[in-house]
Parts: C-alpha cells; structure tokens; sequence
C-alpha cells in the first residue's frame, strides 16, 4: 500500500524538501509570503489531480474549475454549519466535489475527444450559472459565501468550544490552532506532499497502466478485455476530487467562496499548468502551476519605475526604449507574456518544461562525452 | 463443406466432436455490399482451422463479428454454449477470445514489458478494477510470465522500449504475446506472420505450433499458404462472402474450386 520504487522515493524525498524549504528558495524570486505560498501549493494540487486524468487517460477536461468551486463552497457550509476546525471542511470538499465529479462524469465520458471537453465544459459552465444566480440562496450570488458571527456551527457549539478569532469574526481552526500565514501554508505544503504520493502510487499501478492504455489505444484495450468506462470515470471522480481538496484549501485559507472559482477561465488556468509544466509527468504540472501562479501574482506587480530602475545603467534613450518595450510585457502585460511562453513550450516543447529540461540534460551528458541515456523519468 | 450438419448448432456434435464456436447462418452487409453471405462456421475445440481466400473476401470481417467489433446483419455466434452476438466487446475477450489484428493493435506509448503485462491484469482481474495502490513492477506472477513470453518470441532484450519504435513484424510478434498472455481458449489470428522475415515466420509457426500442443484453439487467416498448411487441421475457404469450401488442407489442395477461386489464380 505504500510501496513506493527506490527511484519514486528517492523523487518524493526531494520533492518534500523542495516543497517544505519554498518559504527560503522563494524569497530571493520576492515569493516567500504565507498568502502567495499556500496558492503555489494549492494549485499544484488541482494541477497534479487534473494531470491523472488528463495526463494518464488523455481525456481533456474543460470544466474542472467546477470542482475546485463546489470544493471552496462545501468548506465556507461546513465552517458555518458544523466547525471552524478544517479536517471535517476538507473531507467534505473532496467528497462532494467526487459526488459532482461522478454525475458529470458520468454523462461526459459517453462522448470522446472534443465533445468529452464540450461536454464538461458546458457542465461546469451550468454550476457557475447555478452558483451565480439560481442557487443564490447556498452561494450568496455575486456577493459570494462568507462566515457570520451567529452561524450555527452545531459542532463547536455542542463542544462548547469558544470560536476561535475572539471577537472579530471566526477563523478556520486545526484542533483548536488558529489556521493562517506559515501554519497555513504548511498545511498546504503537507497535504501537497501526500497528493504527489498518491499521484506517484497511481502512475506506478496496475490502475494507472489501464489508464494509460486507455490513452495509447482503446481499441485494444476493449479487446483485452477492459471496460473502459468505469476507468475512465474512476479517473475523472479522483482528479475532481483534487480539485474538491484544492477548492476546500482555498476556503481553509481565506473563507470566503464565491462563483468565479467555476469561470471556464479557472478550467482553462489548469490545463494551461498542466501543459506548461509536463503533461503526463509526475512533477510537470506542479511546475506548470508555480509557474503561471508566480507570473499572475508577482510578473503582474512590476510596473514602470520598477523597470527604470533596473535599466538605469542603460544610455537614456536606449532606456527609454526597453522601459517603453518591456512595459508592455509586465504588469497588466503580464497575460501577453505567459501568452507567448506558452506558445512557444506548444511549439518548440510539446513535452512541456519538465521535457525541455530532459532535453537540456541529454545535450549536457553528450557534451561531456558520456553515452546519453533515455532521460531521467 | 461435407460434415456440417445442421443440428450442430448446439455446440456438441453427435459424432464426439467438440465444437467451441460456431457461427450460425451469419450474414453481414455493408451498405449494398454483402460481406458474409449465410456462413456457417464451427471450430473444433483445440484444433487450428484455417480461413483463407483472396482479398476482400470478408475473413475479417467474419472475426470481426466474432470479437464484436461489428454486428451482423442477421445470424449469431455461439461460443461454448454463450450467444456472443449482442455483447460488449470486453465480455467476449473475458469469456476467452483474444485477438491478433491484420494492423497490429498493440500500445504505442508504452514499454513492451508494459503491453504485454496489461492484458494479464485483465485477465486476472477482470474488466474492471481500482488497483491503485498496487505496484504493477511488483506483480511478480505476472512480470514473470511477460518476461518469459517476451523471451520465447525473442524479445526479451527489447522489453523496455518503447513499442511504438518496433518494427511491423516484431508488433505483431508482441501483439501475440499479448493474446498469449490471457491464455485464451480460442485465440483469433489475423495475418500473424505479414511483414515478418521468413526467418521470423518459421520461428512463429513453431511457437503457434508449441500453443498448440496446450491444447488452445485457434482460427487463422493467412495469405502464407506455407504458413497454412504447417498448422492448420482443418481449413475453410471464403470467397465473396461465402465458405466456398471446408474440409482437412489435403482436400483444400485437390478441390478444382478452391483452386479456381484462390489457390490457382493467387500467385502470392
Ligand atoms: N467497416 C466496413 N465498412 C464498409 N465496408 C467494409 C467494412 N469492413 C470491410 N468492408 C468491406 O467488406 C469486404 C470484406 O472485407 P474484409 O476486410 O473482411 O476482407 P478480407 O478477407 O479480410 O481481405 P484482406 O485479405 O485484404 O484482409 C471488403 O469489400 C471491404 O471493403
Ligand atoms: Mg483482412
């Protein structure tokens, strides 16, 4: 059950300590802050389940951002309704975003191809509608979900538990510890930890072999005897309930949940994570996700002064033309150059980052002589 | 076509014979085109039959209905007392049927050791199964029968490339391995030597030959009359749509209708 090869441990062993030693390695790139670290590892989440279906089956899911929103919901109820304390939130995000998972799934996965991705599309499409208008009174609209001093909370009301957050309004709690800044993030971090496990486990499995055949050739995968339904929809509900967990971490982490988490905009961040980093590789969508995490939330904050000043050496008019050019690609430019990077990974990297590194790598061992081997995954 | 009789259809003959499967009064059509035309075919428990006939002349098509790639327009296939006709494709290879395709169905992306390991997780665990926290490198039984197949077809060495690299003749060397692997008790054989050396030809026919000392039925369809008539007991031959002959290969070889049809016009 936990078997894991000398080559996968040796792999989860340097991924924990990459994972854990963010708040050192992030601060010199002007990452290191409790808010933006518990995003990079929260969307590594989504990223890693996303990839066990899109990466192992080949499926394109265009509607997972429906999970992560029915996720963020479930744990602002659980937080109103039973406890402030996170485990029960969280076990209720993933569990109810696998509900969802298998009834979208369900229907989605009679079709292939193009229309699986339409299908999902259009579903999650309906949840964000639902959650926008119809069902405003469980999502509180446009306004989205908040906490409120006089929610019931049966739970920590029956344990007396005084809520925990004095007398501003409550906090997210684990037994009793006030969850926020670098408690938070380690929560995360550690629950990113077991994701990768998990993922690490399935690639390695019997299970993952079918899904993975199911991506190779389906025709001889029913003709061996497979039922490749009941794969593919156990793949779609545990990817969904990645993303349930990452929506739940979301909510742990800042309580409030509201419609734009399930905007196909959400959907399409996770596939362009996913293809960005490495679709079908273990770590590729981790990568992918601190990527494009790290470009919408620091890229985007450098602005004009800040490019003066770092061209300051330069001649004025030469520093006026890279300030004027360079401008344009930061900032609120900042979609124009994950836009182009993301192009030219397609074009020039279909493997993603993690294949541009094995390739760097192999050239790297051929320069120095030595024979070069199939890449280190 | 002497023997055939028609109460036959139950599976087991009067005369002690065996019959596994037996296609009754199929008929298949294309559009306007028909591409089986009331056959009747009956496999004989642990023999090998063959099907021969020129091209297009609906062998494929025949194993096609068989596997439950297609439906047949009327008739039904009837496998050890099971109607196959009208079930999922994944039923009928778990009931026992394995199939080796004219244009090798193997997985591109995966290592041979891979291909030929999957097929054993569907028959050993059935059409479906959340193994997820199992280690497939660590499905000893398994592994050790992949690798020891892989080392009879003289793969072993390549079992962890990548098998989309292989050449025709090794896929279809590898797809045999696949169908092997599940121990199916008739395995369905379309072409399985095209594209092979005549060097690898020979050496698969022994292999084919060494199945059949385990007592596994077989149907193939082979241009390669070399081929045909080292292994096949029993041999029918298609023509536009229609069993125009079946008896033992010495009477195939002397029948003036087969020869006009296939063997004589045929130079391949
Ligand atoms: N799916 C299909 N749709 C339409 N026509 C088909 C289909 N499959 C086969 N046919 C036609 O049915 C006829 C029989 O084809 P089939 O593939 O069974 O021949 P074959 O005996 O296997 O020939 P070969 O020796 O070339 O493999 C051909 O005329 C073919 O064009
Ligand atoms: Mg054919």
């Amino acid at each position: 059950m936990f078997h894991l090869s000398r080559k996968d441990q040796i792999k989860l062993a340097i991924f924990a300590l990459v994972v854990v030693t963010m708040p050192i390695w992030l601060a010199p790139l002007g990452a290191a802050y409790p808010g933006l670290m518990q995003k990079f590892a929260i969307y590594a989440i989504f990223a890693i389940g996303f990839n066990i279906l899109f990466g192992l089956t080949g499926y394109l899911s265009f509607g997972h951002a429906a999970f992560l929103g029915v996720g963020s919901y479930t744990a602002v109820w659980s937080f109103k309704l039973l406890t402030m304390d996170i485990v029960p939130a969280l076990i209720f995000s993933t569990l109810l975003a696998g509900v969802f998972a298998l009834v979208i799934g369900f229907f989605s996965l009679r079709r292939t191809g193009i229309y699986f991705s339409i299908l999902t599309l259009a579903f999650a499409q309906m949840c964000y509608s639902l959650a926008y208008s119809v069902l405003t009174p469980i999502t509180n609209g446009e306004t989205g979900l908040l906490l409120a001093r006089n929610d019931p909370r049966v739970i920590d009301e029956a344990l007396g538990a005084g809520t925990v957050g004095g007398a501003g309004l409550p906090t997210p709690a684990l037994l009793g510890n006030t969850v926020s800044g670098y408690f938070g993030f380690y929560i995360c971090a550690a629950l990113l930890i077991l994701a990768f496990f998990i993922s690490q486990k399935i690639f390695a499995s019997p299970f993952g072999l079918a899904l993975r055949g199911i991506k190779s050739n389906q025709t001889r995968m029913i003709y061996t005897g497979f039922n490749i339904r009941p794969y593919m929809l156990a793949a779609f509900v545990i990817s969904g309930m990645f993303a349930g967990l990452a929506g739940g971490l979301l909510s742990v982490t800042d309580p409030i949940a509201g419609a734009e988490r399930m905007r196909w905009t959400e959907s399409g961040n996770i596939v362009l994570m996913t293809i960005l980093g490495g679709v079908g590789t273990l770590i590729g969508p981790v990568i992918g996700a601190w990527v494009i995490e790290y470009f919408e939330n620091i890229f985007s904050a450098i602005n004009k002064n800040m490019l003066n000043a770092a061209f300051d050496f330069l001649p004025d008019g030469v520093q006026n033309l890279a300030v004027t050019v360079l401008s344009k690609f930061v900032g609120e430019g900042w979609h124009l150059t994950l836009g182009l990077l993301f192009v030219l990974i397609v074009v020039f990297l279909p493997g993603g980052l993690v294949e541009g590194y094995l390739k760097l790598v192999a050239r790297f061992r051929r320069g120095r002589g030595t024979k070069p081997e199939a890449g280190g995954k | 076509m002497s023997v055939t009789s028609e109460n036959a259809a139950a599976g087991n003959a009067a005369n002690g014979k065996n019959i596994v499967l037996h296609a009754a009064d199929v008929i298949k059509n294309f559009g306007g085109l028909r591409a089986l035309s009331d056959i009747d075919l009956q496999i004989e428990e642990g023999k090998t039959h063959a099907i021969i006939g020129p091209n297009g002349a609906g062998k494929s098509t025949l194993l096609n209905v068989i596997i439950g790639r297609i439906a047949p327009t009327s008739g039904a296939v009837v496998f050890d007392g099971t109607v196959l006709t009208g079930k999922a494709p994944h039923e009928i290879n778990q009931l026992g049927i394995s199939r080796v395709f004219q244009t090798p169905e193997i997985f591109a992306d995966l290592s041979v050791l891979h291909n030929v390991m999957a097929p054993a997780f569907a028959r050993r665990d059935g059409s479906f199964r959340l193994n997820m926290f199992r280690t497939t490198a660590r499905e000893a039984a398994i592994r050790e029968e992949a690798e020891s197949l892989l080392n009879d077809f003289g793969m072993w060495d390549r079992r962890d490339d990548h098998s989309g690299a292989l050449s025709r003749g090794d896929k279809r060397r590898l797809e045999l391995c696949m169908c092997l692997i599940q121990h199916p008790r008739l395995l369905l054989l379309d072409e399985p030597t095209a594209g092979m050396s005549r060097h690898d030809t020979n050496t698969t026919i022994e292999l084919l030959k060494k199945i059949k000392l385990r007592g596994m039925t077989k149907v193939i369809i082979e241009h390669d009359m070399h081929v045909v008539f080292s292994l096949a007991d029993k041999i029918s031959v298609l023509a536009q749509g229609r069993i125009i002959a079946s008896g033992l290969p010495q009477d195939i070889k002397e029948d003036p209708r087969v020869q006009e049809a296939y063997l004589g016009g045929a130079a391949e």
